[in-house]
């Protein structure tokens, strides 16, 4: 058969697109129930971390069985509503209007103390970002926080997600008074005492992103964290 | 065994490492050795993945290169290497979840990379499995190395650290009351350029046949 003619061109093509969609599927299909199961587990740490608990993919299920106590979903006017908050996916959620959303909470009992988990989700300058943020009971503090991205510059955007930046956000209080205030991001200097953190050098869109994204989803969350 | 090592099998092996290096002689894959050499981290994992993905295509088209005809060989290359990344990313994701993560931005830009493609049409399509093998790792690694290079000097200077490891003392820094302060500018895309430039000066005035008349 001439290699050069428009049949073998054709046929060739034809084939070649065939095995290759077939080893795809297969390999795509094959791998989903382990892919799933990482994907699990790493959301269990993610939650866990905001905690500050430090978890591997091993254990990750024991340790959340552990320590959280309760999950549950609210909508915005803080009611809660029917679902397993756990399976709730909060980028399919981001493109819904506010009112629609299902805002999930985690409620989390640390040696006594009860902790509120809520997930939070934005952009940074690159991609997406999202994470967890911790409050204390009186839902006023913040206990800790957690930050992931999709595609942030490493060593600049991506820093978000080292404890250094983390660990600024212990203690800060989210209302001024009954005002919700969230989080300030500042570029160098932020006042001790007051909610300004120290902004990423040369991160400075991704750091606004993370400004942002805390105090829309604190704003989903504000009648949920009136609740006493 | 000789035979399978011998010298100008070396030489495919080796070649790249140096002479033949795809960066600093050739002048490919410049582009994501901008982009991933802010850090060692991810430049270690990209040098391997594309070390993996140049052998593997080379090989596989180096099998198929009597039967693909010719007019539509670009597409039958990026078709095979296309596959071979989603292959090995969806491997990574089930087995080595933590590498994948790390790995996400990137897997993109393997398929990019002018050097994968570069080798298959320059050395795979022309030659048997074995050597194009051989070529496939000296380019992978010879990739890789000045990535690794670059990455070193990124992030000592830029961050003060080795492989996430502190190098510099906290205490140091201008700020805790020591005198030294991150050099910001390495970590900018531009610094990496400049980087790859003084390498392949040195490069060129070691090896003084490679310099242009």
């Amino acid at each position: 058969m001439n290699k050069q003619g428009n049949t073998y061109t054709f046929l060739y093509s034809v084939v070649l697109v065939v095995v290759v969609a077939a080893l795809l599927s297969v390999v795509s299909l094959s791998l989903q129930p382990r892919q799933n199961e990482n994907r699990e587990n790493e959301k269990r740490q993610n939650i866990l971390s905001a905690i500050h608990i430090s978890s591997t993919a091993d254990n990750s299920a024991e340790l959340f069985n552990k320590y959280i106590k309760e999950q549950f979903i609210v909508n915005a006017k803080g009611e809660k509503i029917e679902g397993n908050a756990f399976n709730v996916s909060i980028d399919k959620q981001y493109s819904l209007p506010v009112d629609k959303r299902e805002l999930p909470v985690f409620v989390a009992d640390v040696d006594g103390a009860t902790k509120y988990i809520l997930p939070i989700y934005g952009a940074g300058l690159w991609g997406a970002i999202w994470g967890y943020i911790s409050l204390d009971e009186n839902k006023e503090t913040i206990y800790g926080t957690f930050f992931d991205h999709a595609s942030e510059t490493p060593g600049l955007g991506a820093e978000i997600t080292t404890p250094k930046f983390n660990e600024q956000f212990r203690n800060k209080k989210i209302f001024s008074g009954t005002q919700l205030v969230g989080i300030e991001v500042v570029k160098g200097g932020s006042t001790p005492g007051s909610n300004q953190v120290d902004a990423i050098s040369g991160g400075t869109i991704t750091s606004k992103g993370v400004e942002s994204m805390i105090k829309n989803y604190l704003t989903y969350y504000e009648p949920f964290l009136k609740q006493r | 065994m000789s035979a399978l090592f011998s010298a100008k099998n070396r030489e495919y092996l080796l070649g790249p490492l140096s002479k033949n290096n795809p960066v600093i002689v050739q002048v490919l894959g410049i582009c994501s050795a901008l982009a991933v050499t802010a850090k060692l981290e991810p430049a270690i994992v990209m040098g391997l993945s594309v070390t993996a993905v140049t052998a593997f295509s080379n090989v596989i088209l180096s099998l198929l290169r009597n039967t693909i005809p010719t007019r539509i060989r670009i597409i039958v290359q990026l078709v095979v290497v296309a596959a071979l990344v989603i292959i090995v990313d969806q491997l990574l994701k089930a087995f080595a979840y933590e590498v994948s993560k790390q790995l996400s931005v990137y897997v993109g830009l393997i398929i990019t990379n002018c050097i994968i493609m570069g080798r298959i049409e320059a050395f795979a399509l022309a030659n048997k499995p074995w050597p194009s093998l051989l070529d496939g790792i000296g380019n992978g690694l010879g990739y890789g190395m000045i990535l690794v290079i670059i990455a070193f000097f990124r992030e000592l200077l830029g961050s003060g650290t080795l492989y996430g490891f502190r190098i510099i003392p906290e205490s140091w820094y201008i700020q805790n009351g020591g005198c030294y302060l991150n050099n910001g500018l390495m970590i900018m895309p531009a610094m990496a350029l400049i980087l790859v430039g003084l390498i392949i000066w040195v490069h060129r005035s070691k090896n003084k046949d490679l310099i242009e008349k």
